[in-house]
């Protein structure tokens, strides 16, 4: 953890960035004292980003067994049940114990010194939100060894199949509640930060939009947590206590679990892509060398995800007796959804056209992002189509479509931020070859998993199938053999690039690596002191650039620097 | 890798599986794709090997959703290569290596709402077809053929609702000996996983209304070439159709994940012509009336109060307790004068009619056999002894 040593020489000589030589008094806390009390966004963040990376790895190791049982028909290494168990596990492994702790972790990191605040809001509920993660993830990994084994509902915990389910349902249960309750925590302080501690001058409207499509993101958590949290509330109590909200035997309404659910699923994956458009919206400007097209129109373009999103949610559930209006309604719905989501591409584009563009790593990945992530949003059209839907829902077309926006959306805007922001945490810059490599692997690896996927979904292999008809074999193991690639190509990206810059080996990063890029982060020296605009800083007209710190004599000529 | 899922589950990877597996990588790898690497053929219904698009619609839902497919497949790659030709085109002409300088420009109200207002224009144009597609899919009325699809964890029931066929009920399991090959990790045959007993028969040009419900947890009926794909709710009923253009057989897989042996319950749709039809229904029929009672046989006494016994567990004894002395408004039988009346035929007609306004219901839906057995039962239980035996006969001539 490097961001240790890096931290650990730094505060002392740095104290220009943080104000008046505030760290002299007290420095980084050292020892465990330091992580287990941590207060401090950027600890916390590292700490957060690690966690997810942990639980990534651990996540891909489950999928990679369940394609070395699906490399061919019959059943090789397991019995069907533990299959099961391990597409269940590896679903919310990843959506609840990767993804979502990363951008986080990504939020913690960024947001304070984007803004140009001291920290989060309110660190000590920062510090509980951070380490309630651990005993969910501890309950979640555990569950494989309690009697019978994991859930094996699938992610989506379907009634009443999850009464079926072993003692380890309500551990999972559990977890879930905590990993929500940490989730809710972590929003409330994104929001508290971005709406009251913006540096004087940083307008909303000026604000990166990392920051926006987060405190959109943290708006969508808080509504859609405790919807998750009341359906599987409902679920253990079904389980244990005699109640019948979704056991038909008792009156209950399997469709109306899966109603509740997905009012929150469908938020939920918006909340896994906002950040990440966040991501890709500072990136491309910086290796255009010129300004983000349409800032306004993304913000916008935002909100109206974050609105339509929340009712389209019943396109999960065209097969399950839809009356013909709901069909039609949630068909429309989310058609419309393709609209923002086109402006954002479009803008991403401009903001690429007569450029000045190079293609260091990061903007190797936004650029593979968009490429990728696009031809999932098609699919996600074409899925949308409550007649083609009857052919290809629930089958691998559909596992296709969520591989396409969740690993190529989400992660891959993810890792093009770790290696963008990378050396403002660590102070090292990353191996430029490693980085490369790291990303020609992955994309190609990526697609030669996926892309076959929607081929088995269009000729009707169901998800979910621990073994399948024979005809299917041949792209299921192009499929595995992409899998395994893909899983060998981020283990190399923990050795190769992640460790080193951990251990401060590599090249010093200078303030600013990147000629194009803009924003307080690149202000701040790298690695970025343990602390951070502790007196506000006074910054130009754009928002983009430091000109002193604390309250001004007088307004500057640009009309910026209002008094703190 | 056999070890890690030791405990799970037996050890059923050997030496020579595994040798298997190593050569169908190297085969994979090597793009020697065009030969399937399993000795297997397209299975016509089914899946064909290596099939990338829908399968061969066989009715004319099943053709417009494959209508709409390419229609949308089309517009997107049309807009795909639109968009990233120009960003492709970006990419290699605006770098920095090549001397591009960057402009200026930042935001364009006018661009903006024309790359709003033009997607949106296409999507309504997208949402036309399908619209009137959803429309004729849900529209399950006027049915020549009502079929309950019930699923069941791991099979399914078919139960001919209304109809010609009315009546007829069984059960679809897959081939046993596909399970044992899928546990030995030796698959073999076209229909592998998608072979059934007893696959359920529809006549051809018949519209056929599918009603699903499950019994357990939620299955999900799907045959890809029917354009059926329903979810079998627990509790509930959902209903769909189809109206099969051509004869043959359309094979389909559960699709709602439903536990353990989710894999193994397939679905095979047998489409006949209307004479066939006709004739598997008289067959099944003849086969129903060969198991039935025979209304003429002659019952001794214990043969007629152990049916009876049966039947007042399953319809009677809710209202009329197991001691027979009911309670409240419902009559006691134990010790009812009309029960132990020597005249046998005053309880058959209440059984058959009815009494005090319907709350004692009609029984007449049951079988005579059944009636005799029911009133035998209670004419010869608790402290009832009469000794009375009432035959089907008995029942059939009150019942006139």
């Amino acid at each position: 953890m490097s961001a240790v040593i890096g931290h650990d020489g730094i505060p002392h000589g740095t104290a220009g960035a943080g104000g008046h030589g505030h760290d002299e008094h007290h420095g980084a806390p050292h020892g465990w004292r330091r992580w287990v009390y941590a207060t401090n966004h950027k600890d916390i963040g590292t700490m957060y980003l690690v966690f997810a990376f942990t639980m990534f790895m651990i996540g891909g190791v489950l999928a990679l067994a369940i394609r070395a049982e699906l490399f061919q028909p019959g059943l090789q290494f397991m019995h069907p049940q533990f299959f099961n168990q391990l597409t269940t596990m590896h679903g919310l492994i990843m959506v609840f114990g990767a993804i979502m702790p990363a951008f986080v972790g990504f939020a913690n990191w960024m947001i304070p010194m984007q803004i140009g605040a001291p920290d989060m809001a309110f660190a000590r509920m920062n510090n509980l939100s951070f380490w309630l993660l651990i005993p969910a993830a501890i309950m979640i990994v555990a569950s494989f060894f309690m009697p019978g084994g994991a859930p094996a509902a699938g992610w989506t915990l379907y009634a009443p199949l999850t009464l079926q389910m072993g003692p380890s349902m309500d551990a999972g249960i559990f977890a879930l509640h905590i990993l929500g309750a940490s989730s809710i925590m972590g929003s409330i302080n994104i929001i508290v930060t971005v709406l009251n501690m913006r540096a004087p001058g940083m307008t909303l409207m000026k604000m990166p939009l990392f920051c926006w499509t987060w405190l959109i993101t943290a708006y969508l958590l808080i509504a859609v947590m405790p919807v998750l949290a009341g359906a599987i509330t409902m679920t253990l109590t079904d389980r244990h206590f005699g109640t019948s909200f979704f056991n038909p035997a008792g009156g209950g309404d399997p469709v109306m679990y899966q109603h509740i659910f997905w009012f929150f699923g469908h938020p939920e994956v918006y909340i896994m892509i906002l950040p990440a458009f966040g991501i890709i919206s500072a990136i491309i400007p910086a290796f255009a060398r010129k300004r983000l097209f349409g800032y306004t129109s993304m913000v916008y373009a935002t909100a109206s995800i974050a609105i339509l999103s929340f009712i389209v949610w019943a396109h999960h559930m065209f097969t399950q007796g839809m009356p013909v209006t709901g069909q039609l309604f949630f068909m429309y719905a989310t058609m419309l959804i393709a609209v923002p989501t086109g402006v954002k591409i479009f803008n991403w584009v401009a903001t690429m056209w007569r450029g000045s563009m190079t293609f260091e790593t990061p903007m190797l990945w936004a650029v593979g992002f968009i490429f990728v992530f696009t031809m999932g949003g098609f699919t996600g059209l074409i899925l949308a189509m409550a007649p083609i839907d009857i052919q290809i829902h629930d089958t691998y077309y559909v596992v296709a479509h969520f591989h396409y926006v969740l690993v190529a959306g989400s992660l891959f805007a993810m890792f093009g931020g770790v290696y963008y922001w990378g050396s403002k945490w660590t102070g090292v810059m990353y191996n430029e070859t490693r980085g490369k490599i790291h990303f020609w692997t992955s994309l190609i690896f990526f697609n030669v998993t996926f892309f076959p996927m929607h081929f088995l979904g269009l000729a009707g292999m169901p998800r979910r199938y621990a073994d399948y008809p024979m005809q299917f074999t041949d792209f299921n193991m192009i499929a595995t053999v992409g899998a395994f690639g893909f899983g060998l190509s981020q283990v190399y990206f923990l050795f190769a690039v992640v460790v080193p810059m951990l251990r401060g080996k590599g090249a010093p990063a200078p303030q600013q690596p990147w000629e194009g890029a803009e924003g307080l982060e690149w202000e701040l020296p790298s690695p970025a002191p343990f602390h951070t605009f502790e007196t506000p800083p006074r910054l130009n007209a754009a928002g983009t650039k430091i000109v002193g710190y604390g309250a001004p004599a007088h307004l500057d000529a640009s009309g910026a620097g209002v008094a703190a | 890798m056999n070890p890690t899922f030791d405990d799970l589950a037996p050890p059923m990877m050997t030496m020579r599986s595994f040798w298997r597996s190593a050569r169908l990588l190297a085969l994979a790898c090597g793009g020697a794709l065009a030969a399937p690497a399993f000795a297997v053929g397209d299975l016509a219904g089914g899946p064909a090997v290596n099939q990338y698009n829908l399968h061969p619609p066989a009715s004319a839902i099943a053709f417009d959703q494959q209508w709409l497919h390419n229609f949308m497949l089309i517009i997107c790659v049309v807009i795909f290569i639109a968009v990233f030709g120009v960003m492709f085109y970006s990419i290699v002409v605006h770098r920095k290596s090549k001397g591009a300088r960057a402009a200026n420009f930042h935001e364009s109200t006018t661009v903006e709402i024309a790359w709003t207002v033009v997607p949106f224009v296409i999507v309504i144009l997208m949402a036309l077809p399908a619209t009137r597609v959803v429309v004729a899919m849900k529209d399950t009325s006027s049915a020549d053929l009502t079929i309950k699809v019930t699923g069941i964890q791991w099979k399914w029931g078919y139960d001919y609702l209304k109809g010609e066929g009315e009546g007829i009920g069984f059960v679809s399991t897959l081939d046993p000996a596909q399970r044992e090959m899928s546990e030995a990790g030796k698959p073999q045959g076209d229909d592998y996983l998608l072979k059934v007993d007893n696959p359920l028969i529809v006549p051809v040009d018949k519209k056929v209304r599918l009603v699903t419900t499950a019994n357990d947890v939620i299955h999900a009926f799907y045959v890809p070439s029917l354009g059926v794909q329903e979810t079998a709710l627990p509790g509930f009923v959902r209903d769909t159709w189809f109206r099969a253009d051509r004869v043959g057989s359309y094979y389909g897989q559960c699709s709602q994940l439903c536990g353990k042996e989710h894999s193994y319950m397939p679905i095979h749709v047998k489409v006949v012509t209307a004479q066939e039809y006709t004739a598997w229904v008289d067959g099944k029929k003849k086969e129903a009336a060969a198991k039935a009672d025979d209304p003429a046989k002659v019952w001794d006494l214990a043969g007629l109060q152990a049916r009876g016994e049966a039947l007042y567990t399953a319809n009677c004894q809710v209202c009329h307790q197991p001691n027979g002395k009911g309670g409240g408004a419902v009559k006691p039988l134990d010790g009812s004068p009309t029960v132990l009346d020597a005249d046998k035929t005053k309880q058959i007609h209440v059984l058959l009619n009815g009494q005090n306004n319907g709350a004692m219901p009609s029984w007449k839906q049951l079988s005579d056999t059944e009636i005799a057995a029911v009133v035998t039962f209670t004419k010869n239980h608790w402290s009832n002894a009469t000794g009375q035996m009432v035959q089907p006969t008995d029942v059939a001539a009150a019942r006139k």
